[in-house]
């Protein structure tokens, strides 16, 4: 088991260094950071000075690859690739446009898009797999025709306008809760209830469909009819075989997911004024700083690859039959 | 009047047009071949295929004349010197032609839909003084002497119109299908009989009953938008039903050409991995490993900023705004493209893998068929189902990730109209009091359909065209 932990994480260090090369190309070959000197400062008043300062300001005046004018280990550190890219592997992000320290910026971010996207999570794939347990229990009936044409027509719903609406209907229109903001300690339920309940209810239509044909797939396997003929109630078979058995699909589904929600979610946040990451990534988008866009960037790529790990960690747990090594 | 135009092919048009034409290099292939042609009449066998089509088939038209773009010629000036041809460097399409009164008939701000008043009241200067009022509008209601008596007769009688219309169309539709299945049923009256009775086999009566109720939507529209503005209008004036009908070939293009773009590299590197294995996989599942690992928002956000940097450091590229606009969209669906074919790949690698264990692929490599000749004749069509699967499965996901892109501002140029940035325009409205709720509304309910059938229609091509599913 170690040696397989140990061997998947030294499988994923390629994978971080192939990430992080293909974010230095688009962000520093694809435009030159005088380019990006242009943007910041507006093309309007961009004079060769303004450029060379704000390449100072931000450590972009050195060599992308090799620095020919040093000597010694400072030909390859003393560089934009050394000094932007691989620093991010000992979790130094630098700073942002704005001054701040990304990293730290990050470890209090992360606080809140933890606070919304775990309970989205838990509450989703509770109500995604009880819903589709229901739907399978009456198959072939009109309540599972329905259910299903309910179903398409959410997913055929742009998440934008559960957001639009929910906000207008609840916090607008009811005013039960306040249309965004966010408090620390307990006082962030008040906050946090509209949006975990908009995105539970924005993300539940494809879940219940795609658990609903997991589901269908497993009952017709040969080891349900046995069940069934033993005598056991279609209750019982649902939960104790079905859901069982089918846990290997829902866990490649869903364990890789987990690491991600630190990312949160980049439109409930922004809607809802939640000072997460998601909401961060989407100021930074907009003011178009290419440091903390990276940065999020190689801290996804990581969390999907650890994801992957604890995905194939949990099969062991779940089916006595997989053996990692 | 117009005197001439210059046609303007944008490369969104071109790959657009390229598809359509795909599309019918598709039919007729499927026509020759037995298989194929079952598995598309199970398509044509269900209602909600034949329904969905339908509506699709409604988009594609709107898309296809967004498409067709032309450079008005400008009227000569008297005595003017200079080149004796001279054109707009605005863009326009044929659609653009066809709703003209729609695109022109700009108001001052808001107005609700079938308004002859403005939302706000506004203060009028009379002959005696200043009176706080809702200003009549220029174009919506114009015609109307008291719009407060006339409007309802009015609308009553253009509606009556629109229904008349639209149960001429309606029979015309149901004995051109007489006509068209008398052979198979005995003469054209046994054929009608057969299509009200949901006895052909194909699903007409559904297609019938759907072509209908489109043929009243766009008879009611056609009788009131000239004289209303059906759906209302947005902050600046424009009216809401041409945005949303503009917004129609931006889901389009993002929805297919993202697709076209994406499918060579899928289906040659999927196929390649399977089959070659060794380094060849090792090296595609390295990339798309990679790829995946990068939360696809983020990397769209990446790659859009960095396209956004180049597009805005080289204006001297596109000689219109059109063209630089139309550029944004194409490096969007690139994009897009890069980010999404990485799904499919791995389906059909997966398929490979087990295809060329099969036997008659063993038996085509003993007699000693190049690698080449096996992947062509015997890997390739063998997985096109897969590919078509995703093609249609992807769609309507590529549609609403248009709308969240443009909404977080890293979709289309801010100047191209989509739903998503319809939205972005809508969202502040529903704070305004009174509520201005229509341009959401419309943009809503366009889209839904649109996804709606996209949905659909994806579901049962699935249907028929996967025998491992259900």
């Amino acid at each position: 088991m170690l040696a397989y932990i140990v061997r998947r994480l030294l499988y994923a260090i390629p994978i971080l260094v192939g990430v992080n090369l293909l974010t230095f190309v688009l962000f520093f070959v694809v435009n030159s950071p005088d380019d990006m000197a242009r943007m910041q400062i507006g093309v309007k008043r961009a004079t060769p000075e303004a450029i060379e300062r704000w390449k100072v300001e931000r450590g972009y005046d050195r060599p992308l690859l090799v620095n020919t004018e040093a000597k010694g280990l400072e030909r390859v550190t003393d560089t934009i690739f050394f000094d932007k890219s691989l620093r991010m592997f000992a979790f130094d992000f630098g700073q942002a446009d704005d001054g701040r320290d990304i990293g730290r910026e990050i470890r209090t971010r992360m606080g809140p898009s933890l606070a919304i996207a775990l309970p989205t999570f838990a509450l989703g794939l509770f109500a995604a797999v009880s819903m589709a347990l229901l739907l399978v229990f009456f198959r072939a009936t009109y309540l599972d025709f329905w259910g299903v044409v309910l179903c398409v027509g959410m997913m055929s719903i742009s998440s934008l306008f559960y957001i639009i609406g929910g906000q207008w209907l609840v916090s607008k229109l009811w005013a039960l809760v306040p249309i965004s903001g966010y408090a620390g300690g307990l006082d962030a339920a008040r906050f946090l209830v509209l949006p975990v309940l908009i995105s539970v209810i924005g993300g539940v239509g494809s879940s219940v469909r795609w658990y609903r044909t997991l589901f269908l797939e497993e009952i017709s396997r040969d080891y349900v009819r046995t069940a069934r003929a033993k005598g056991l109630s279609e209750l019982a078979v649902l939960f104790r075989h079905v859901l069982k058995n089918a846990m290997i699909p829902i866990l490649t589904g869903v364990v890789v997911l987990i690491p991600l929600l630190f990312l949160g979610s980049l439109l409930v946040e922004s809607f809802f004024a939640i000072p997460g990451l998601g909401s961060y990534t989407i100021d930074a988008i907009n003011a178009q700083d290419f440091a903390v866009v990276r940065a999020m960037v190689f801290i996804g790529s990581l969390l999907y690859i650890v994801g992957l790990i604890l995905t194939d960690l949990s099969y062991t747990l779940v089916d006595p039959r997989v053996r990692l090594g | 009047m117009m005197a001439g135009f210059q046609p303007v092919l944008l490369w969104t048009d071109a790959l657009l047009f390229l598809l359509l034409l795909a599309g019918v290099g598709v039919v007729l292939h499927a026509r020759a071949q037995p298989p194929l042609r079952q598995a598309w009449r199970k398509v044509g066998e269900r209602a909600t295929g034949m329904v969905s089509a339908c509506v699709l088939g409604v988009f594609i038209v709107i898309g296809v004349m967004d498409s067709l773009h032309y450079r008005p010629q400008l009227a000569q000036l008297e005595g003017a010197a200079g080149p004796s041809e001279t054109y707009s460097a605005e863009v326009l399409s044929l659609l653009d032609r066809v709703l003209e009164p729609l695109r022109l008939n700009t108001e001052k701000t808001y107005s609700a839909p079938l308004a002859a008043t403005l939302y706000q009241r506004e203060t009028v200067e009379t002959g005696g003084g200043q009176v706080r009022t809702y200003p009549r509008l220029q174009h919506g209601g114009a015609h109307l002497q008291a719009p407060e008596a006339e409007f309802a007769p009015d609308l009553a009688r253009r509606l009556g119109h629109a229904a008349g219309l639209a149960v001429v169309a309606s029979v015309a539709l149901l004995a051109a299908l007489a006509v068209g299945l008398a052979a198979r049923h005995g003469g054209p009256i046994r054929a009608a009989a057969a299509v009200l009775a949901g006895r052909t086999v194909l699903a007409w009566r559904a297609a019938w009953v759907a072509c209908s109720i489109i043929a009243l939507v766009v008879a009611v529209v056609v009788m009131l938008a000239p004289y209303y503005h059906v759906l209302g209008t947005d902050k600046v004036g424009q009216d809401v039903l041409y945005l949303s009908l503009k917004s129609v070939r931006t889901a389009l293009v993002i929805g297919t050409v993202t697709t076209l773009v994406m499918l060579p590299f899928a289906i040659a590197l999927g196929i390649a991995a399977g089959y070659l294995g060794g380094w060849v996989d090792d090296a595609v599942q390295y990339v798309y490993t990679v790829l995946n690992a990068i939360p696809s928002v983020l990397l769209i956000a990446a790659a859009v900023l960095m396209m956004q940097v180049v597009i805005d450091t080289h204006p001297h590229w596109f000689g219109t705004a059109a063209e630089r606009s139309d550029a944004r969209l194409l490096a969007l669906c690139f994009i897009l493209g890069i980010t999404s074919w990485t799904g499919l790949c791995r389906l059909l690698r997966g398929e490979t893998l087990k295809l060329r264990e099969l036997e008659y692929v063993q038996a085509a490599r003993a007699f000693g068929v190049g690698t080449t000749g096996i992947l062509r004749r015997h890997i390739l069509p063998n997985v096109m189902h897969i590919v078509l699967i995703a093609l249609v499965m992807d769609f309507s996901g590529l549609v609403l990730a248009e709308a969240v892109l443009s909404y977080v501002g890293i979709g289309v140029d801010p100047t191209t109209i989509s739903f998503g940035t319809m939205i972005n325009l809508a969202r502040a409205e529903l704070a305004r009091e009174p509520m201005v709720w229509w341009s959401l509304a419309a943009a809503f309910v366009f889209m839904f359909v649109l996804v709606l059938a996209a949905n659909l229609f994806a579901d049962v091509v699935r249907d028929a065209f996967d025998p491992r599913w259900r």
